[in-house]
């Protein structure tokens, strides 16, 4: 009981991540015990009125606690010239855990979400195979179906960072176009069997029953590799917003890629030449040429505890924590920063090993009550390492906004205040 | 199912056309798509693609597309395509510009067949599909006229829209090999 409560192993108060796995946990422990002797009358220590009376019964779907009402999206506001265009973005500084609610999943709209009846919905193969198929709702139901948990993040995340600007931000408006969620469905490679694809066929486009009737093309190899046609989002079926019935699902990859509503699958020689893939979600760089299908969204990281609108109210510890991801792979380390990148601490990852999912990661951190800067730091399973935001910005410069994946810094002033730096 | 009714469906998806492996593999998949013929598909698939594939027949001229457009299609993009919003504007933009280029139609996209692919099945936004596919092509080659791509009077068809070079067509650098 002596013995140093923690050890530092970075500047500015990092500790060692293994005091998370319940090594020298004497240290938190004498902490809690003098915060609770050091209370006093306002405590509270009597029957609450909720143990006095029955709540009321069972519902039918279950809500969130009245008490927490703060936690939402932040849907965009209409705009009369965008019919149902639009985004909405995860609260990512609410949530804990590896996996976003459906309610909370992140949306962003071409052309509204549309009122599928799935007695009325089709899926159709066509295009460069040996015979087109249609499917019906209930016929994909008796399909051998995965579940596979899997990130997915818009193309567009985190854009305001290119730019500069944006000092206020949170993590949910900075970087909130990231969700994950457990997705089931039938590997696409089932159904494209069943058609049979022609030698000929090097692409896919898919089609969704929206109103804008969004549309990408896919190469054949991804489509046949871990592409699934999902029903399920979380274990339910898939919201509206994601897509019901069904929606693509093409891991790893920007978000637009995994066509909602899916309703057209087409084997093609060559890319359609989408709008959405042409004049919307390429990347021009400083020097004007624009990078076309750049699909895997990069090593990328986020500390979403503390970060920017946050307050902390007294010095002592903490615990960081936030969410680390990679379209190449699974996330191998995570480093963390409190002196603005001058030393670095291994982070302690909660769900090592998550192919194309998200990875919390923490690590304790004392703060003494002075200024800190916070940052993280993926390395993916493939030796990618995220980039400083600067030199995102200097490779792909002002013009691009898609594929964002520099290192958020979150300053922390000495009256708590925790804000966005750029 | 009786060998004589094997032998019935055998016959028939024979003179159907209908490749005998499609069903055949119903031991390792459920088989449950419904074949249908390609041509049983034209209301669904819309995809026109950049190799030509998949456009209606017809054409139009940008005279014509005039008041299609106005009706259509000027309340958002202008009576000039000079737009209400930067991402509205249809005309104008020079990649090479010294400030932030202003990426358009004529400025940025790199096939004509976008144009149709896109107004035909998202366009007029509140009103997607509502236009006909002649009025599309109309369309079409008004948007391409106005970024003087074209004369008022050029008939624009399926042949006369694929042999549009677009101004930045060498601008795009294809990554779709890097998953």
């Amino acid at each position: 009981m002596s013995k140093p409560v923690l050890e530092q192993v970075a500047g500015n108060g990092l500790m060692n991540r293994r005091h998370l796995l319940g090594l020298g946990l004497t240290g938190l422990g004498a902490v809690a015990v003098n915060s609770a002797l050091a209370a006093d009358s306002d405590m509270n220590l009597q029957q609450p009125a909720w143990s006095r009376r029955p709540g009321p019964g069972p519902s039918a779907y279950g809500q969130p606690s009245s008490h927490v009402s703060h936690v939402r999206r932040s849907p965009s506001a209409p705009d009369p010239i965008y019919p149902g265009g639009g985004i909405s973005r995860t609260p990512l500084q609410d949530l804990q855990g590896s996996l976003t609610p459906n309610s909370l999943h992140f949306e962003r709209h071409h052309a509204g979400v549309p009122n599928i009846d799935p007695a009325a919905h089709r899926l159709v193969i066509n295009g460069l195979v040996r015979q087109p198929l249609v499917f019906d709702y209930d016929s994909l139901l008796r399909y051998p179906m995965v579940s596979r948990i899997y990130f997915l993040e818009c193309s567009g995340n985190s854009r305001a960072l290119l730019s500069g600007g944006n000092e206020d931000g949170s993590a949910q408006s900075l970087h909130g176009l990231l969700s994950a969620a457990e997705w089931t469905g039938i590997p696409l490679s089932v159904l494209l069997d069943e058609a049979g694809i022609n030698s000929s066929a090097r692409w896919l486009a898919a089609v969704g029953a929206d109103a804008a009737s969004m549309g990408r093309s896919i190469p054949i190899e991804k489509a046949l590799d871990d592409v699934l046609v999902a029903l399920f989002q979380n274990g339910e079926p898939v919201r509206p917003e994601q897509g019901y019935p069904m929606r693509l699902f093409v891991p790893g990859w920007e978000g637009n890629v995994s066509v909602k509503w899916l309703t057209q699958l087409k084997l093609t020689e060559s890319p359609v030449q989408f709008r959405d893939e042409t004049s919307k979600y390429t990347d021009t760089l400083p020097d004007r040429s624009s990078i076309q299908f750049s699909f895997p969204m990069g090593v990328k990281s986020v500390i979403t505890s503390p970060s920017g609108q946050m307050h902390l109210e007294a010095s002592g510890l903490y615990q960081i924590s936030g969410l680390a991801w990679s379209g190449h792979g699974h996330i191998r380390r995570v480093e963390v920063s409190a002196d603005g990148g001058s030393s670095w601490a291994e982070a302690l990852l909660d769900t090592a090993g998550a192919n194309k999912a998200l990875t919390r990661f923490r690590i304790p951190w004392q703060w003494r009550g002075g200024p800190a800067t916070l940052l993280s730091r993926a390395i993916d399973s493939a030796g990618n390492i995220q980039p400083d935001l600067a030199r995102v910005v200097a490779e792909r410069g002002p013009v691009s906004f898609y594929h964002n994946n520099g290192i958020q810094s979150w300053g922390v002033s000495s009256n708590g205040e925790v804000y966005n730096v750029t | 199912m009786s060998l004589d009714h094997c032998r019935q469906l055998a016959i028939l998806l024979i003179a159907l056309s209908v490749p005998v492996s499609s069903v055949s593999q119903s031991t390792t998949s459920p088989g449950l798509g419904i074949a249908v013929q390609e041509s049983a598909l034209s209301a669904i698939d819309l995809i026109a693609q950049a190799n030509g594939n998949g456009f209606p027949p017809g054409g139009g001229s940008a005279r014509e597309g005039r008041t299609v457009f106005i009706q259509n299609c000027a309340a958002c993009h202008g009576m000039s395509g000079q737009g209400v919003s930067a991402s509205t504007v249809l005309v104008g933009g020079n990649m090479q510009s010294a400030e932030s280029p202003l990426r358009t139609v004529g400025s940025y996209w790199p096939y004509a067949s976008t144009l149709f692919d896109f107004i035909r099945r998202a366009m007029p936004a509140d009103a997607p599909k509502s236009l006909s596919d002649q009025e599309v092509y109309q369309v079409t080659a008004y948007v391409l006229f106005l970024n003087d791509l074209i004369a008022e009077d050029t008939r624009i068809d399926r042949e006369r829209l694929l042999a549009i070079e677009m101004p930045n067509a060498d601008g795009f650098v294809d990554q779709s090999h890097i998953h």
